[in-house]
C-alpha cells in the first residue's frame, strides 16, 4: 500500500508539546548489584526522552552512591527464588561472589556500565542525583563520602517539594 | 508504507517519517532531515552523523547513545547539545536509520 505523496513530508514529531514538562523521580532503596539497575536503566531512557529526571537515594540505595561501595555491589543467590536453585546452595562460602561476578559480566556484555561509569553517563545526559538526608545522618556520612555529583543531602520534605508534579517509581 | 518526497528525494517512510530503506540516504538528504526537525548540521553533528551510518553498515543495527559516546567517541554531553531533548532518536532520523532499539 504505497501512494506517492508530493505535500510536506512526514515529520516525526520529537518537540510535541504532548510530553512537555515530564519529570520523574525515582527512589533507589536498595542496595544489591541487582536492584540497582532497574533504576538507572529506566533514568537514563527517561532522559533519552528528553525528560526531567531525579534519582533519590535512601536506605540501602546509599550504597549506590557511597563511594566506598558504589563499585561493589553484590547480587546474592539468597532468599531470590526466581533463580530457580535449591535455597541451600547460596549460603555456601563464595556463592555471593561468584554469583555478583556473573552477573557483572552479563552486564558487560550488553555493554551496560557498571554503577559509577552509570551515575556518570546519567548526569552527562541532564539527571539530578540527591542523597537522602535520614539515610546520611543514620551512617554518619556527609557529602564528602559521596559520589562528588550527588547535588545535595536532602529532607523528605525536600524531596516533596522537588517533585512537585512528577511521576514518582519506586525501587 | 508511504512515499514522500523530501529536497528533490523520493523517500520511502515509516509512519513517524523515519526512513525505511537507509540505502535512499545521502549527505544532502541528512541536511535537509535536519532542518525538517530545526538541526542546522555543523562538523560536530557531521561527525554523529557518520559514525552512525559506519556502524550501522559494520553492524546491521542504529547505536544507542551509549555507543555513540563510548565507540564514536562523542561525548554524552555534546550529543545532547547538537540533538536536544532525544539525542538518540534525532541522530537516527537525521541519518535516515531506524530507531535504536537497545535499551542502554
Amino acid at each position: 500500500m504505497s501512494n506517492t505523496d508530493t505535500s510536506p513530508a512526514i515529520v516525526p514529531s520529537f518537540d510535541s508539546d504532548a510530553g512537555a514538562g515530564r519529570k520523574i523521580a525515582f527512589i533507589c532503596s536498595k542496595g544489591n548489584l541487582d536492584m540497582a539497575y532497574p533504576g538507572l536503566i529506566l533514568a537514563n531512557a527517561a532522559l533519552g526522552e528528553g525528560v526531567e529526571v531525579h534519582m533519590f537515594f535512601t536506605f540501602w540505595g546509599f550504597d549506590m552512591i557511597n563511594k566506598k561501595t558504589m563499585g561493589d555491589l553484590k547480587f546474592t543467590m539468597l532468599g531470590n527464588t526466581a533463580l530457580h536453585m535449591p535455597q541451600g546452595l547460596g549460603g555456601l562460602p563464595g556463592m555471593t561472589a561468584m554469583a555478583t561476578s556473573k552477573l557483572k559480566k552479563s552486564i558487560a556484555d550488553l555493554d551496560v556500565p557498571e554503577v559509577p561509569e552509570f551515575l556518570e553517563q546519567i548526569v552527562a545526559s541532564g539527571g539530578h542525583l540527591w542523597a537522602c538526608r535520614l539515610s546520611a545522618d543514620m551512617n554518619n556520612l556527609t557529602k564528602e563520602d559521596l559520589y562528588e555529583e550527588v547535588e545535595g543531602i536532602i529532607s523528605a520534605t525536600d524531596f516533596i517539594e522537588l517533585t512537585d508534579g512528577a511521576q514518582v517509581i519506586f525501587i | 508504507m508511504p512515499v514522500t518526497t523530501l529536497n528533490g528525494h523520493e523517500i520511502h517512510v515509516n509512519e513517524e517519517g523515519f526512513l525505511t530503506d537507509p540505502t535512499e540516504w545521502d549527505e544532502e538528504l541528512a541536511v535537509a532531515l535536519a532542518t525538517q526537525i530545526g538541526i542546522t548540521m555543523t562538523d560536530g553533528h557531521w561527525s554523529a552523523i557518520r559514525f552512525l551510518r559506519k556502524d550501522f553498515d559494520e553492524v546491521g543495527e542504529t547505536p544507542t547513545l551509549r555507543r555513540v559516546a563510548t565507540v564514536g567517541g562523542i561525548p554524552i554531553k555534546e550529543l545532547f547539545v547538537m540533538f536536544p531533548q532525544k539525542p538518540a532518536k534525532k541522530m537516527a532520523y537525521v541519518a535516515g536509520l531506524p530507531k535504536p532499539v537497545g535499551c542502554v
